[in-house]
């Protein structure tokens, strides 16, 4: 790499300049590297333990791209039937695919596969736990607010095709137990009306479960979703760089700034170490913990399956859906509407889709077009942290459905009491989980404006002279009492007087109606404790005897 | 983007408001006891001022930086020395795969090592003083957008789109049509469904072989309560299309008491109160294995959906949507259970033509 020596015949150099500046110079003058740095080698970004949520996401996902080059290396995605002769005992002289033979090879041949496959496995687990997690941090705290709309979709996309990604990958090894998901596929795309016969026959080149599957999922699960998931990660990170991160309100910490600690150095080793520290747990986790032994299931047999077959975790809510649906079929003019599959098939995605939607509701319900980037504290929203707690009461009710076997043989419940108790929470819970969030929120409200106005209890009692005992309350200090009181109260919106100022009939339109009907249920007298005032405050603060 | 990270060296404090400075000290400043206080003052840290306390956080960088080079050799060490089907017996996790074990936990430590490295120097030796950036709203201001709108305009005039309604029309009626070449090459990823689901390797006068035994069952062979699984006579598990087959064909073969079958035709279809039907689920296509043979009900172990197989194998619970299809059955001249025909209705999940 040559630093041409005529760069700078006004410099006085004395003497030459260290190589990697010289580096960085060559890159500025081809791709404005400089220009580039400016506004982002000292970017500050605020501290915070939830902040760092996206973060094992994203080391995660690329745990999983290390490991999933290198498991590529070894895996045979072929359906060509061989028999086995490893080194496993038990299934000796067993009729096995390609894949499946390959995936015993990596784990009990290859040193090393085993360990590479088990951190590919959990660290699978823990991205999408992760996005959930991280998910509903963005969700409890508003973060999803104006300017980064778009940031939530991205995010809700990848967690969308992250459960595919992990669908179509535990799928490759053909084992039984991930056949019997593929197979349960299988049944899901036949339901679908007037297609589903073609679709199968597409998806698995023939009939169920022919030669086809494995090559075709892999495609999918290597090339496929994780193009597209990397796409969406870079764009992902690119909006958090540029919107610049939320922060909690706090001293000195306002809508127009950022307060917290510069990328170089801190974010680098902080950040960068926190990636071989999630890397480093998911390796101790593999070194303990078996996961997917699919030596002990065997290979797919669409005529054998084993007891408990449950999917990754992450699929559990689909499970729980397609378990606690009724049989419903009709038949009519010569044709079946598996109205039994088919609905399940669709209520997952709009399970998802519900709350990828939420921000964009709440935007319109409020109707306020600033930017946000104070964080909300959950209390403060009871409608929004209500939906958002109740769509997790809907998935987790749906988590116990996908494993009513299970809870049944463990607690000894019968299967029926279950699955009915899940059909009928499918509705109660999540209504419930909304109320008692509001108000436990709304509670929480109360207690925050108790201890604006009268202080922190100190748990000291206090004898006066003439007998009473008080307990003495210690008034918040600035900061806290800031907090306490800097966000903003959304008054509900109004739809106006029937007529205008001339007497003609002002009809609003339906549309307008639901918009005022529900900006009232977010914001009205019921849905939020007036936060004190400054008159209060004062009113309280300056006689003597108050407490 | 913003021109900041430029002023990170300066002090802080001057872009902060100044309210809630005075601490209600002075009258003039207008009151808000809810005011933002402002940024608090940097604390320092014992490794700011004590250089001791900075070496010795220097030494534990270092020792976990050193502890993770340990970890790497560690690694390459078991590779080496450990075979791949070495078992050892390790508390509490039972016997592992040594050479699992110990890698995983070396290169756990290698990679820990740097990590909580890197972070421990992060807060004891870097700069921990906060600083502040401004924000800017993305949106660009009157000006700028202005002069999009002019660019825009200018270059959809420049093209013609708007005039030239021909030239449009034509061109997303090509962009329309163009993906379709992307949909019908996929054509010939799968036959087409015809018949292939409301068929089985079934027919008139197949036998019912024991796939365990590959030996043709008899109805001596079959116990009043069990559960025996059948396939049809010529499936062989070396064929290439077996499990295709097997797939729609696999069959449960179960012996009633006669005067136990509600259902007529059940019992019309039995021979000496055994009864064979189709092991594949009617929900999604599991097997259904588990017999329950006090009440002759059949679960399937995915969904749970419960059959009755006394009463022509209706759904009694779950999510199936149908009952599973029966095989009619007898015996042939040489006292083998055979088939008397394919199964009368498809097999398996329902779809969309089954009818």
């Amino acid at each position: 790499m040559s630093t041409s020596t005529e760069t700078a015949p006004t410099s006085t150099r004395r003497g030459p300049k260290p190589a990697g500046q010289r580096v960085a110079e060559w890159a500025d003058a081809r791709v404005g590297l400089y220009k580039l740095g400016k506004s982002n080698l000292r970017k500050i970004f605020p501290d915070h333990w939830s902040f760092m949520l996206g973060e094992i996401c994203l080391y995660s996902f690329t745990i999983l791209i290390l490991t999933g080059v290198y498991l590529t290396l070894f895996f045979h995605p072929s359906m060509n039937e061989v028999v086995y002769h490893g080194p496993y005992g038990p299934l000796q002289g067993v009729r096995m695919s390609d894949a499946y033979a390959s995936t015993m090879h990596i784990s009990f041949e290859v040193r090393g596969g085993l360990l590479i496959r088990q951190i590919h496995h959990w660290s699978a687990l823990i991205f999408i736990a992760g996005m959930i997690v991280h998910m509903m941090r963005v969700f409890f705290t508003g973060a999803f607010r104006k300017p980064r709309e778009l940031n939530w979709l991205f995010g809700w996309t990848l967690l969308f095709i992250g459960m595919f990604e992990g669908f179509t990958g535990y799928s490759l090894p053909d084992d039984l137990l991930s056949g019997t998901g593929v197979r349960f596929t299988e049944g899901a795309v036949l339901s679908t009306p007037v297609v589903g016969t073609y679709l199968s026959m597409f998806l698995f080149g023939g009939e169920f479960p022919g030669h086809n599957f494995v090559p075709i999922f892999y495609s999918v699960h290597i090339l496929l979703f994780p193009g597209i998931m990397a796409g969406l990660v870079v764009a992902h990170l690119i909006l958090v760089f540029y919107h610049k991160h939320t922060q909690f309100p706090g001293a000195g910490k306002t809508e127009k700034n950022v307060v917290g600690m510069p990328l170089l150095p801190i974010y680098t080793a902080k950040a960068g170490g926190f990636f071989f520290l999630v890397f480093g747990a998911i390796a101790a986790i593999a070194a303990i913990a078996t996961i997917n032994p699919i030596w002990t299931m065997g290979p797919y047999r669409p005529d054998q399956v084993s007891t408990g077959a449950q999917p990754d975790w992450y699929m559990g809510f689909s499970e729980g859906l397609i378990r606690v649906m009724p049989g419903w079929e009709i038949n009519a003019w010569g044709h079946t509407l598996v109205l039994g599959v088919f609905v399940p098939l669709m209520v997952f995605p709009l399970v998802l889709a519900a709350i990828a939607v939420y921000p964009f509701i709440e935007s319109w319900v409020t109707g306020d077009k600033r930017e946000h980037h104070l964080l909300d504290r959950p209390r403060n929203r009871p409608v929004r942290t209500g939906f958002g707690v109740a769509w997790l009461a809907l998935y987790f009710t749906l988590l116990i459905g996908g494993g009513n076997d299970l809870w049944a043989t463990h607690f000894h419940l019968s299967i029926e009491t279950i699955t009915w108790s899940v059909r009928i929470g499918f509705f109660v819970v999540p209504a419930v989980a909304f109320w008692v969030t509001k108000r436990i929120c709304l509670g929480l409200q109360r207690r925050d404006r108790d201890k604006v106005l009268h202080g922190r209890e100190t748990g000291i009692i206090k004898r006066l002279p003439h007998g009473e005992f008080i307990e003495v309350h210690e008034p918040l200090g600035q900061e806290e009492l800031h907090v306490l009181t800097a966000h903003d109260q959304y008054k509900p919106l109004e739809i106006g007087p029937e007529t205008d100022e001339n007497g003609v009939e002002r009809k609003a339109g339906p549309v307008t109606r639901l918009r005022a009907r529900l900006s009232r249920n977010f914001y009205g007298e019921h849905s939020q404790i007036p936060k004190p005032t400054v008159e209060e405050y004062d009113e309280i603060t300056s006689g003597d005897g108050h407490h | 983007m913003s021109d900041t990270g430029s002023h990170n060296v300066s002090e802080p404090h001057e872009h902060l408001p100044a309210t809630g400075a005075a601490h209600g000290a002075s009258a003039e400043v207008r009151h808000d006891p809810f005011g933002n206080p402002g940024h608090p003052e940097h604390e320092f840290r014992r490794q700011d001022i004590d250089e001791k306390a900075a070496k010795h956080s220097e030494r534990v960088v270092a020792g976990l930086f050193t502890l993770s080079m340990l970890g790497t050799l560690g690694f390459i060490a078991s590779f080496v020395i450990f075979p791949v089907d070495k078992y050892i017996y390790v508390f509490p996790f039972g016997h592992v795969s040594a050479l699992n074990f110990s890698l995983g936990l070396t290169l756990s430590l290698a990679l820990v090592g740097i990590g909580a490295g890197a972070v421990h120097w992060a807060r004891t030796l870097m700069s921990d003083e906060e600083l502040t950036d401004e924000r800017h709203a993305a949106d660009a201001d009157d000006e700028l957008r202005a002069t999009m709108e002019a660019q825009w305009k200018q270059g959809v005039k420049e093209s013609g789109f708007g005039r030239r309604k021909l030239v449009r029309n034509t061109m997303l009626g090509a962009l329309t049509l163009v993906p379709l070449s992307a949909v019908v090459i996929l054509r010939d990823l799968g036959p087409l469904p015809e018949d292939k689901l409301r068929h089985t390797a079934w027919a008139k006068g197949k036998a019912l072989i024991n796939p365990n035994t590959n030996k043709p069952l008899r109805p001596e062979d079959i116990p009043v309560g069990s559960l025996t699984f059948a396939q049809p006579e010529g499936l062989n598990e070396e064929s290439d299309d077996f499990q295709q087959q097997i797939a729609k064909a696999a069959l449960m073969v179960v012996r009633l008491k006669p005067e136990d079958i509600k259902d007529k035709k059940e019992l019309s279809w039995s021979h000496e109160g055994i009864v064979a039907f189709s092991k594949i689920c009617t929900h999604v296509g599991c097997p259904v294995s588990l017999y329950e043979q006090q009440t002759h009900h059949v679960l399937c172990p995915c969904h749970q959906s419960t059959f009755d197989l006394s009463d022509g194998a209706r759904v009694i619970f779950g999510p199936a949507g149908h009952r599973l299809p029966q095989l009619h059955i007898s015996v042939n001249g040489e006292g083998n259970l055979v088939a008397m025909s394919d199964f009368e209705v498809p097999v398996g999940p329902a779809f969309w033509e089954r009818g």
